[in-house]
């Protein structure tokens, strides 16, 4: 088939940014995929309550300071991973990296009051329904604690290294911010679940 | 003239045809050997792979399928005994929806959506090659463990508490669970992907109103896939939780409840009916369109109806559990729901219908399948508002009613569209023609075959035979039935036996295919048969819904693209605006080594928790080495 010139795409930038990059429009669909599973763990969550002759389920509601303190940590992280990614946007190579260690700090914090919001849940996976749900909510949410430390670790890593100053990089690193928005934004509704619903 | 910018960076403009394909070829191509075919990230490599491996596990599980017929041929047979017999009842069920039937849509837009949109490859391609070794890990896992008598054996939805630790001691319901992990995680990925390719890289003026409405249906697929198995992720988990470390998900006398898993499981269920039918739909418009020689009628509706049914099919799901004692009006929500994807359905076959009486019909082997499913569907689609009504369904609930309702759905309403792709897109994959007799021999055996195999179970099973028996009393009125069955299955199978030797002569010895064979006015018949690694030399240009009908020998292209980096065009989601070039990530074997590990990992979840601990270090690492830049034009300029 002949081909005839029609369009010059030479001005074209060599790499888009936010909605015009395809890992920003990725990380949106696997946002929506992990946000669909923690909205069905909710509706487990309260599936079983609804079966349930008292909720708790043989067991006290968990004592509150652990997940208020964790769910003030995930708070508090917001506004430096603001900055970051208003940093990114402005391929500020400086002020990324000390945000990036800034944020991988603030991703071991919860990780380590996440340690104490088990036992203060007063229950174990394994003696009811109730035990089961809470166990897997807060592991499910640990685990992308877990997994956005790892990406943003290993981002602060890149942005010290000879391929950190790059248009493709700090883009890289404002997706990580906007996926550590959703970890936290998705940890608000499992919090009232988790602590607020026991005491209705 | 040739651009060169900074040195390096050279590009199209100017360049001579042969030069062009020269250095994309350079650029774009699969190294031959070992090593790079397990790296590869090409998707027409990798979707063909996926087809190919697909249909084996079809021919697996229809020798499954006449497994059972030959049991069932007669009353009290002993060829197969109950246990042998639960598992291939399980095995043909979950063999073929979970590796056969999603996985074969999913590779059909692996290969032809980034085609039909004009780019050259898929969005993240190597997720794409991840997907692929996940998905045949997966179908491994399952068929080894078949053969060494672990096969599962509880059905292929799996129901507690007969798959609870209680009643399935062993390892057979964690096959079945952790195999469904693999398979999710491999649709999930193509479903990011095809959800991006389709939003991100269309080609230039390709806008909304512009796109193939086989990548429509495609799109709304992916969205069902996205939004649908996150239910059977957390279903199959928490089921290997109960088994492993004592939770009580499913357990009525600790506060769990069996009906958890109904609502779970066909909350994913259900859906999946539309995530294998909806990419059917596509290809039926596809080919209607081509051999009527007129664009589908209707285009807006059908857009709407694709959209209107992957919204319905999540209001469904209750109608596989009527017979399970859900309240009244419940029952009633969702009969009516029921009866109204009937409506999408049917706006689709009178719109196909209104193109065949307008257009010119040229009834060729992929046309006839095209006549074969309206056929057959339509009749699947009346037992449907017939089993969506509760008595009646409480009736026939659990017989071959049923088992006859569902093959004439899913084997009419996605076999038989994806046999007429198969005709029809065989010589873009391959180069060459499927023969066109052998095509009409394939076509009337596995229409007479299938038909005289399921119509009877609609009579057996108002007769009141249960499904998944594995055999019967003599004095049961079902003898003859069930023989005239077993015989037709053979006709079935005889014609899917002549299928794949046509599949297989014409990939060696077929007539040589033209680009565009058929007449066709997508994109994908724009470019040469096979397809070049790189797709098209120059990116298409489009200016209307068939871009190739209004001129179809001159493609209007775009130029300045690189060609010492892959690149590619992004564009905007509504009106497809060129907004940046942008790269395609190059040949790896970290996806490979991510499937590996991840492979590992799964499978030791089945005996010890602290795989999911330990196991995670080494997919840590092989997620780090795919993802850290290797310092290639792709990675870093």
């Amino acid at each position: 088939m002949k081909q005839s010139i029609v369009l010059d795409l030479s001005k074209l930038p060599a790499h888009g940014l936010g909605a015009a990059s395809l890992t920003w429009w990725g990380t949106l669909a696997f946002m929506l995929i992990e946000g669909t599973g923690f909205a069905l763990s909710i509706v487990v969550y309260l599936y079983l309550m609804s079966l349930a002759p008292q909720w708790p389920l043989n067991a006290p509601p968990p004592d509150l300071l652990p997940g208020t303190a964790l769910t003030a940590l995930l708070v508090a992280s917001f506004l430096p991973n603001i900055l970051v990614a208003r940093w990114a946007g402005q391929q500020n190579l400086e002020k990324v990296r000390v945000g990036l260690i800034i944020m991988s700090l603030l991703g071991v914090a919860p990780l380590i009051v996440r340690i104490f919001e088990f036992p203060a849940m007063h229950i174990s996976w394994d003696q009811n329904a109730y035990g089961s749900i809470v166990w897997v909510m807060l592991g499910l949410h640990t685990t992308h604690i877990i997994t956005d430390l790892i990406d943003t670790v290993v981002l602060t890593c890149l942005m010290f290294s000879r391929h950190g100053d790059n248009p493709r990089r700090y883009g890289d690193v404002s997706d990580n911010a906007m996926y550590w928005n959703f970890v936290v934004a998705t940890w608000l509704p499992m919090y009232i679940c988790l602590y607020w619903v026991p005491r209705l | 003239m040739t651009i060169r910018e900074d040195g390096q960076n050279l590009r199209d403009t100017g360049l001579g045809e042969i030069e062009l394909d020269h250095r994309l070829s350079a650029t774009w191509s699969t190294p031959s050997g070992l090593w790079g075919a397990l790296s590869s990230v090409d998707h027409k490599i990798i979707g063909r792979r996926y087809i190919v491996t697909a249909f084996v596990f079809l021919a697996l599980g229809g020798l499954l399928a006449m497994a059972m017929r030959l049991q069932l041929s007669q009353p009290e047979a002993r060829f197969i005994g109950p246990d042998r017999y639960n598992q291939i009842f399980t095995m043909h069920g979950t063999n073929m929806m979970f590796l056969f039937a999603v996985p074969v849509m999913e590779a059909m837009a692996v290969y032809l959506v980034p085609l039909m949109v004009g780019t050259r490859n898929i969005a993240f391609p190597r997720l794409n090659a991840f997907s692929y070794w996940m998905y045949l890990a997966g179908g491994l896992l399952l068929w080894i463990a078949f053969a060494v008598d672990t096969g599962p054996d509880i059905g292929w939805f799996a129901y507690v508490p007969l798959s609870g630790p209680q009643y399935a001691a062993g390892k057979r319901a964690d096959i079945w669970a952790q195999m469904i992990t693999f398979t999710e995680v491999s649709a999930l990925a193509v479903a990011v992907e095809i959800v991006v390719t389709v939003f991100k890289q269309r080609a230039p003026g390709m806008s909304l109103d512009r796109i193939p409405l086989f990548v429509w249906s495609m799109l709304v697929t992916s969205f069902l896939i996205i939004l649908a198995m996150p239910a059977i992720m957390i279903a199959s988990s928490t089921l290997i939780l109960d088994r492993l470390v004592g939770t009580h998900f499913f357990n009525p006398a600790e506060g769990g409840d069996v009906l958890l898993w109904q609502h779970l499981f066909w909350f994913f269920g259900h859906p999946e009916v539309y995530i294998i039918f909806l990419p059917a739909v596509g290809m039926v418009s596809t080919i209607v369109a081509t051999f009527t020689r007129r664009p589908v009628f209707g285009y807006l509706a059908m857009v709407m109806a694709l959209v209107a049914t992957g919204v319905l099919a999540f209001g469904l799901w209750v109608h596989h559990m009527f017979v399970a004692g859900l309240p009244r009006l419940g029952e009633s929500f969702f009969t009516a729901s029921s009866m109204a994807i009937a409506i999408p359905a049917g706006l689709q076959i009178f719109c196909w219908l209104a193109t065949m009486w307008a257009g010119r019909p040229v009834f060729r082997t992929p046309f006839l399948f095209v006549i074969g499913f309206m056929v057959i569907f339509v009749i699947g689609g009346m037992t449907g508002v017939m089993v969506a009504s509760v008595p009646f369904d409480t009736q026939v609930h659990d017989t071959y009613f049923v088992v006859a309702h569902f093959h004439y759905v899913l084997v009419g309403g996605a076999v038989f569209p994806l046999l007429g792709a198969i005709y029809y897109w065989f010589p873009k994959i391959t180069g060459r023609m499927m023969s066109e007799t052998l095509g009409r021999w394939v076509f009337g055996l596995i229409f007479t075959g299938f038909n005289l195999t399921f119509f009877p179970m609609h009579i057996l099973g108002l007769q009141g035979m249960p499904r998944r028996i594995y055999t019967y009393q003599p004095e049961m009125p079902w003898s003859g039935l069930n023989m005239f069955v077993s015989l037709s299955a053979v006709i079935l199978a005889a014609g899917f036996l002549l299928f794949f030797i046509d599949a297989i002569r014409s990939s060696a010895t077929g007539a040589t295919a033209p680009a565009n064979p058929w007449g066709a006015s997508t994109l994908e018949w724009a470019t040469s048969s096979p397809p070049p690694p790189y797709n098209f030399a120059r990116l298409p240009v489009v200016g209307s819904l068939e871009p190739l009908s209004n001129n179809p020998e001159t493609l209007p292209v775009a130029s300045g693209l690189s060609v010492d980096r892959r690149e590619l065009i992004v564009s905007s989601v509504v009106e497809a605006l060129p907004e940046a070039r942008e790269s395609s990530p190059d040949n790896s074997i970290w996806p490979l080594w991510s499937a590996l590990a991840t492979t590992v990992l799964l499978i030791w979840s089945i005996f010890t928790p602290w795989a999911v601990v330990w196991g995670s270090i080494p997919v840590s690492i092989a997620l780090i080495g795919w993802f850290w830049p290797k310092g290639t034009p792709e990675d870093d300029a």
